[in-house]
């Protein structure tokens, strides 16, 4: 049995879904639930009902990436953690790359599957047309999960709060300047369970309205493919595929998407994907599990209405 | 100032990847292309140096083949490059870092490094920030606007849920660059002849010190995914459609 460190992440001092997976991961460990920037105390119940052996909460407030890495680095060595596991979300990769690389231990990034017994990991090679069986030696063991992969399964434990001072510094390497504010309440696209993506076939940026209706009603974000993005109907913050963001949610659905390859480098690992287009040939019906045939500005506001 | 840029010769996107024996891959028969993200740095730091004088260097750990690679960077603009060979597409993280950083001590440490945010073949996401670590330099990764001014680089990326992050760095320092930064050119026609003729500095792995099969995170086996097929097409009305669809993803697939 490892005794394992979890990075939890929390949105307005509650849990995110993708951390209760990652607690999941490691059922049967001892786990220590590392929290960054939220009350331990808010939090508590949650990590406790999911597996949380101990509970640390480790202020980080302005401070740069390094900082957390840092703290994150002491709160290893001052528990003996052999393991440590976190999303593979923007902050978690960010942050593990850096741990990783000032402790100097090895890490895998965005995997699909972990062992934490035998140090095995799997993750996605070539934009998911592979997936690697790693095997992770050192002495401790790091590794970032992709978000929705694994189900959250309550599992009861103590849910210890500790007390626990980094006593780190920043090395102020980088610094801060600002945080522009995006427009808010909206799901982060790697870690959303559900989303629906516009195509090239959304036609204007303002039709991207239809989507975000339907994606309110169950909870989802809305994607643009890199053709809607280069013709300026949508950022590229929105983008899904390669040279965008790559996503992996339980329901995908494609809207007006033709299906390039370079988009399926993005997407493919999702667990049931839905293609709506006008054009039956187009390529993204022979690699997706339904299909509907027809215009997505009749299709669309009739699948939001069953919803 | 003396820019480098790692680069990585990769499977294109398209290619279909026939594995060989457990942990390998067939890779004569495939296209090879740049790792889309290394683009937007090669990009960076040409247009940086048209405008404050210098050089760019392209640093490479890559099999033999991967000089058609380095060449298509020079092509954009880059002066020159150091290909560290070694025998296998994969070299874990930690040792590809390492055998960038040695390449460049080698060579004089640079004012500003660019990688990409990623590499496409592998996805580990971290040898930039390795290498930062060892020569003590800050890095900023998945960057997709910066400036340099007196000294100082200003970079802004994404956060997560649509947040951005203005962040500052002093040089040098390592920047992993993403799409946004800026629109990688394509080369003329004279630009790749003059290419052809640009100094390609090639080493051999050991001779920098670093052990290759030294690795910590080893492959045991590769997989192949097997691609979809055969998809539900959904009939009648889209009335009926909707109404099958919505049923299927609630009771059969349960996402809903």
């Amino acid at each position: 049995m490892a005794r394992t460190g979890i990075l939890i992440e929390t949105e307005n001092n509650e849990i995110k879904d993708t951390s209760l997976g990652v607690l999941t991961a490691a059922a049967g460990q001892e786990i220590y639930a590392l929290v960054l920037d939220a009350d331990p105390a808010a939090v508590k119940d949650k990590l406790a009902e999911y597996g949380a052996d101990k509970i640390i909460g480790l202020k980080i407030g302005s401070g740069s990436p390094d900082l957390a890495a840092h703290a994150l680095s002491a709160a290893i060595k001052e528990y003996d953690l052999t393991a440590m596991l976190g999303t593979a979300s923007a902050e978690g990769k960010d942050l593990f790359a850096r741990l990783a690389s000032l402790m100097d231990q090895p890490l895998v990034s965005d995997c699909v599957a972990v062992n934490l017994d035998d140090k095995i990991v799997k993750k996605s090679h070539f934009s998911g047309k592979i997936i690697a069986n790693l095997k992770v030696n050192g002495p401790l063991f790091l590794c970032t999960i992709r978000p929705n992969v694994i189900e959250p399964v309550a599992a009861p434990a103590s849910g210890e709060i500790l007390e626990f001072i980094p006593g780190v510094e920043d090395p102020g390497l980088v610094k801060i300047l600002e945080i522009k504010k995006g427009e808010g309440g909206k799901i982060d696209l790697t870690e959303a369970p559900v989303i629906v993506t516009g195509g090239r076939a959304i036609k204007a940026a303002e039709n991207y309205k239809m989507l975000e209706d339907c994606a309110s009603k169950i909870g989802a974000a809305v994607g643009a493919s890199r053709a809607a993005v280069d013709a300026g109907y949508a950022p590229h913050t929105m983008q899904v595929g390669q040279t965008g963001k790559t996503v992996s949610p339980k329901l995908y659905i494609a809207c007006g998407v033709s299906g390039a390859v370079q988009h399926f480098a993005g997407m493919k690992t999702s667990k049931v994907i839905v293609a709506i287009n006008e054009d039956k040939d187009a390529p993204i019906f022979t690699k997706c599990d339904y299909g509907i045939v027809g215009d997505i500005f009749e299709v669309v506001p009739a699948l939001t209405e069953k919803l | 100032m003396k820019i480098c840029v790692c680069l990585k010769h990769v499977p294109d996107t398209a290619a279909s990847i026939k594995l060989a024996g457990d942990a390998g891959f067939e890779d004569s028969e495939i296209k090879f292309v740049s790792n889309p993200y290394d683009e937007y740095g090669v990009e960076e730091a040409v247009s940086l140096v048209e405008k404050e004088g210098g050089e760019v260097v392209i640093v490479t750990v890559g099999k033999a083949a991967a000089v058609t690679t380095i060449r298509g960077a020079m092509a954009m603009g880059a002066h020159r490059a150091i290909l560290v060979k070694i025998d296998d597409q994969f070299l874990d993280s930690s040792l590809t870092a390492q055998a960038l950083k040695a390449a460049m001590e080698q060579d004089g440490l640079p004012d500003m490094i660019f990688t990409g945010k990623g590499s496409v073949d592998t996805e580990s996401f971290q040898t930039q920030y390795r290498l930062a670590q060892s020569l003590g330099m800050p890095v900023v990764n998945e960057v997709n606007a910066l400036s340099l001014d007196n000294g100082k680089v200003v970079v802004e990326k994404e956060a997560g849920g649509g947040d951005k992050q203005v962040m500052e760095m002093s040089l040098p320092c390592v920047v992993g660059a993403t799409k946004g930064l800026n629109e990688p050119r394509y080369p003329k026609f004279p630009d790749i002849m003059k290419a052809k003729k640009k100094k390609i500095q090639e080493i051999d792995l050991a001779d920098l010190g670093v052990d290759g099969a030294a690795g910590s995170v080893v492959i045991e086996k590769l997989e192949t995914v097997p691609e979809r097929s055969g998809a539900k097409m959904l009939q009648g009305s889209v009335d009926d459609q909707v109404t099958e669809l919505v049923k299927i993803l609630k009771e059969d697939e349960k996402v809903l």
